[in-house]
């Protein structure tokens, strides 16, 4: 069964795209279309979790020829909740996108290449989760940042275009080290095949594999906006239309992170000749931590201000990927999933504050609570979780992580635990000035010249004109947000089973063995 | 493995000048730095392919020891096709940031893109002769042009007055 599962994960949104543009002339159809095809996504994508599950990774070699000159395609669990996940989340925001087209026209989504677009994004970001070589991982990242170009260009206005260039840029410049390091592995290994680049690269000398470790993971660093190489996002993901912004943030920068986990797990173990990179990346993931939140603290702005923790939050994955224990990996893999629903989540809610209220700074937002105590509900929640309160999954995510970093010990580790700590109620604290100043504060305090000390440090978006421009909020809009809403509170109610979940994956990254002997055939080193 | 110095020059002359390029400010510098950048790694994984050979077809007295490695070939051709891509992708955006900028405050009225836009494209087009230096001129003039937009205002308050 996965034989046909597997490949069609990343063929059916690309036939759909082909047929979402064929019909470009009809809403209705694209919708449909894509609706359509990111729901089939969806079930294959569960139905792949439960046999993985079940009877563990499973291989197709793509076209028949023979591992390891073919491409492969691998579903382990680690994937395979990637997968659920993302299609899940591309899904409800597809379904949201779908009520703000139909309520605004398609002035700010022009539909004959939003969907087509749209879906060549999942077909990207399925075919990276499920890529068993390293060229096919990156064939899988220019798919989807090729899509996601288009999207955060759509309408071609001024604001677009310069945040858009900043993007493909930076987008660029990582794929450039990525395929170098893809050309330097293969010139030391003569094979892009994980499954065989892990077997050989334990053969190399240290300093050899360190620098190839270095390349693979710079380039998989400004992906997953990973300090210092993060400036580019909290600027580009902003200007964009909502729904394209929540399955940015939500998704592009956890393949970075997901492709971290395969470097640091299966191709350089901590125990491998020159690999132990566990105190730079833990270096590196309290700084992302630090800087990224008190960036938040500044923004008046509520989209770069999420853009700001959604770096920030990064931070924590990392710091689970450098302790690299069964624990760690664990609670890793529990706070990727959280934060892409949750992120995902609290930018479509951003959505809605923006047509309620007109705008996204908090300087000029008030009496939201009052106005739309719904819509006000729908922020509370996801934005608490973030925070980090309990009993949200944002809490039991940090504190897996937390106790995973106590049961390893060391300074550094108890220093990045402060340091977790910190940014988390920095996190409560930029929210919880949103609520003060858009929810709770009436309108006449606002118009009468509200002063606070609270608003003192703001930064306002520079490419904010200052207006206010109020619009509907369609039912389906709203429904898609309840939605996404009580699936994060469902990763609450879960939890159990979902870190039992974790728990066997973690075990499955941290022991590649397996994974090598089902993909490579017998003999080939 | 061996592997001919003449192209390790090249590679490292490629992507000294890319480099050098890209930090330029005009856009069509940094595209074609990134397009340098690019055509450098892909040497590198030619490079990285060994020693040269026969083509790796085989037939009636051909030893499979003398192919070249066929595999880093394949990589770079998957490679060029995605460069092209992007290459073409940022052109479109370079002339619609040029198009943006050469519009000035008009730009921000824009709502439809075809009916408008191409006439007055047709009219920017006929204006200027000389990409490049159109380019440089309309970046300089677009970091001026809030100055301009300010005078503009005062004008009017002026004229209201």
């Amino acid at each position: 069964m996965t034989d046909v599962l597997i490949p069609l994960m990343v063929t059916l949104p690309l036939l759909g795209a082909a047929v979402a543009l064929m019909v470009g002339k009809s809403d209705r159809g694209q919708a449909l279309i894509s609706t359509g095809t990111l729901a089939a996504a969806t079930v294959i994508a569960v139905l792949l979790l439960i046999e993985v599950d079940g009877n563990g990774p499973a291989v197709v070699e793509v076209g028949a020829w023979p591992t390891p000159w073919n491409i492969v395609l691998v579903a382990d669990r680690l994937s395979a909740i990637m997968l659920v996940i993302s299609a899940l989340m591309l899904l409800g925001v597809l379904v949201y996108s779908i009520g703000q087209g139909a309520a605004d026209g398609h002035r700010e989504t022009p539909v004959t290449i939003f969907h087509p677009s749209y879906l060549i994004l999942a077909a990207g970001l399925f075919d990276a989760f499920l890529a068993g070589d390293l060229f096919n991982l990156f064939v899988g990242f220019e798919m989807l940042l090729g899509a996601s170009y288009v999207l955060l260009t759509l309408g071609g206005t001024g604001a677009r275009i310069r945040a858009g260039v900043t993007y493909i840029i930076t987008s660029l410049i990582s794929s450039v080290f990525f395929l170098a390091a893809i050309a330097m592995l293969y010139g030391a290994t003569g094979t892009v095949n994980m499954a065989h680049l892990a077997v050989r690269l334990a053969d190399l000398p240290a300093d050899t594999n360190l620098m190839l470790h270095l390349m693979l993971l710079l380039g998989f660093a400004i992906k997953a906006a990973v300090f210092p190489m993060s400036f580019w996002l909290p600027d580009s993901y902003p200007t964009a239309p909502a729904p394209v912004t929540a399955v940015f943030a939500g998704l592009l920068t956890k393949v970075g992170v997901y492709a971290l986990i395969r470097t640091e797990t299966l191709l350089f173990p901590g125990q491998g000749p020159g690999n132990g990179l566990s105190v730079p990346l833990m270096v590196i993931a309290l700084l992302t931590m630090v800087v990224g939140i008190l960036g938040a603290t500044v923004q008046a702005d509520i989209k770069r201000l999420l853009s700001f923790t959604l770096v920030s939050h990064i931070g924590y994955m990392v710091f689970g990927v450098a302790l690299g224990t069964q624990l760690g990996m664990n609670a890793t893999v529990y706070y990727v999933v959280h934060h892409i629903s949750v992120q995902t989540t609290l930018f479509l809610v951003v959505g809605l504050i923006e047509r309620r209220g007109g705008t996204t700074s908090m300087t000029r937002l008030a009496g939201l609570l009052k106005a739309s105590p719904f819509v006000a509900t729908l922020f509370l929640i996801p934005a608490l979780n973030l925070g980090g309160i309990p009993p949200f999954s944002g809490f039991l995510g940090k504190a897996g992580l937390f106790l995973a970093g106590a049961d390893e010990g060391g300074w550094l580790i108890w220093v990045l635990l402060g340091g977790g700590a910190l940014t988390s109620l920095l996190t409560l604290y930029a929210l919880a000035r949103v609520w003060n100043m858009a929810f709770w504060r009436s309108p006449e305090e606002l118009e009468g010249g509200y002063q606070s000390t609270l608003l003192d440090a703001l930064v306002e978006n520079p490419e904010d004109d200052g207006s206010v421009k109020t619009r509907t909020t369609p039912r389906l809009m709203v429904s898609t947000t309840v939605a996404m809403v009580i699936f994060t509170l469902g990763l609450t109610v879960f939890a159990g089973p979902l870190f039992s979940l974790g728990d066997r994956t973690a075990a499955e990254i941290l022991d590649p063995q397996v994974l090598i002997s089902l993909v490579l055939p017998e003999g080939v080193r | 493995m061996t592997a001919s110095a003449t192209l390790i020059i090249l590679m490292a002359v490629l992507y000294a000048v890319g480099v050098y390029v890209l930090l330029e400010r005009s856009l069509t510098r940094v595209l074609i730095g990134l397009m340098l950048i690019g055509n450098a790694t892909n040497l590198l994984l030619l490079l990285m392919s060994g020693r040269n050979g026969e083509a790796p077809i085989l037939g009636d007295g051909v030893d499979p020891a003398d192919f070249a490695d066929p595999m880093p070939q394949a990589l770079i051709l998957t490679a060029i096709v995605i460069n092209f891509g992007v290459t073409a992708f940022l052109l479109a955006l370079i002339y619609r940031s040029w198009f943006l900028a050469r519009l000035g405050d008009q730009a921000d009225a824009l709502v439809t893109e075809h009916e408008d836009d191409a006439e007055l494209a047709d009219a920017v087009f006929t204006e200027t002769e000389g990409d490049d230096d159109a380019i440089h001129d309309v970046l300089d003039a677009s970091e001026d042009g809030h100055d301009d937009h300010d005078q503009h205002d005062d004008a009017a308050e002026g004229a209201r007055a």
